[in-house]
């Protein structure tokens, strides 16, 4: 009985990717081209769960293939789903991006091999995490979250209010007024109408 | 509204699936591969696939959009709030009465229903998960409906 190869799932689920991006770039339709990038990340998440990081692939999966292609989606609906033909000649760009890309190509060529022990993420800051963990966090077994919420929670605090930041952010760009004719304008209004009846009243017994 | 009956009764009975595995993710995080931002980002999927399926106001009425608003802030709240208590609460085990450090979950040991409610570390982590859960899944969702919310101008 031969031995599973990780080459039969590797090599299928890149080439998708490759032929994903390029159909990512050449598709005229703008909503194929979102499904495409949907597409992209799904098969991204399944790459990520090859390379034995489930966590990520978890947020692939859900940031990448579902709630960013749904937001590009809403998007699209405001604007317009035809890509304008450019005029622009692709040549320049083409070699930009070549130089990049083969600049890239030969960073990746000092990389450590994938898995290595030796490589410098796995020898610092202290490989004694993994051993000390189970026993700092009194049994917990997954390291990466006694990392992320236990050593290092100031860390994630900060990056927690970085999305918090984020959110509020889209919400004073574009959060539906109130004039405006939205759906749940009623809902929300009627909640802020009563609010300010109530005042009146108030204002009306003194 | 068009109705698509395949679509909306494959998504009733998937979502509470998404929201099951949403939980699982957030509060089995600390055993195996998941946490916080994990689980936010899953269960606020299964609120934008509901708005999709059955429209925003029907999302609208599971999540008021106030109630979300609110929650963002409660979240980073909790986390913040359970640094600051760590703060306040005296460490475990040492003869004079010293309070912990900001984020050091050690101080929040307690002797209350132990083996069933975490406690000192998992206590900690737990909450700060939490925090992270509820801030993720709320900012997710009301970026979605600030863009869903939107009509085309012109």
């Amino acid at each position: 009985m031969m031995e599973f190869q990780p080459w039969i799932l590797e090599i299928p689920i890149l080439a998708l990717l490759a032929i994903t991006a390029v159909a990512v770039a050449r598709v005229r339709d703008l909503w194929a081209a979102v499904m495409f990038t949907g597409i992209y990340s799904f098969l991204g998440a399944s790459w990520m769960l090859i390379l034995d990081a489930p966590d990520v692939a978890f947020t692939e999966a859900a940031v990448g293939a579902g709630i960013s292609t749904v937001l590009l989606l809403g998007t699209l609906a405001l604007t317009g789903k035809k890509e304008k033909p450019t005029t622009a000649s692709p040549l320049l760009p083409l070699a930009v991006v070549l130089v990049t890309g083969g600049a890239l190509v030969y960073g990746t060529l000092d990389m450590p091999y994938f898995g290595d022990p030796n490589a410098p993420v796995h020898q610092y800051p202290d490989p004694g995490f993994v051993e000390k963990s189970m026993h700092d966090m009194h049994g917990l077994p997954n390291v990466v979250t006694s990392v992320l919420a236990g050593y290092r929670g100031y860390d994630t605090l900060g990056e927690t209010a970085v999305i918090f930041t984020a959110g509020i952010a889209v919400l004073l760009i574009l959060r539906p007024n109130k004039d405006d004719d939205f759906s749940d304008a009623d809902l929300k209004s009627s909640r802020k109408e009563r609010k300010a009846r109530r005042k009146k009243r108030k204002r009306g017994r003194k | 509204m068009i109705s698509f009956p395949i679509i909306r009764i494959v998504t009733k009975l998937l979502i509470p699936y998404i929201l099951l595995f949403g939980l699982y993710v957030q509060f089995h995080g600390d055993f195996g591969p998941g946490g916080g931002f994990q689980a936010g980002v899953i269960i606020a999927s299964a609120i934008v696939l509901y708005s999709m399926v059955f429209g925003l106001p029907a999302a609208h009425k599971v999540a008021p959009p106030w109630v979300i608003e609110k929650l963002v802030a409660a979240g980073l709240l909790l986390y913040a709030g359970t640094g600051f208590a760590s703060m306040f609460l005296p460490r475990p085990n040492q003869d004079v009465a010293v309070n912990g450090n900001f984020l050091e979950y050690a101080a929040l040991r307690h002797n209350f229903l132990p083996g069933i409610l975490p406690t000192d570390q998992h206590l900690g982590i737990f909450l700060v998960e939490l925090g992270v859960g509820i801030t993720v899944t709320a900012v997710m969702i009301i970026i979605f409906y600030a863009f869903a919310g939107r009509r085309r101008v012109a």
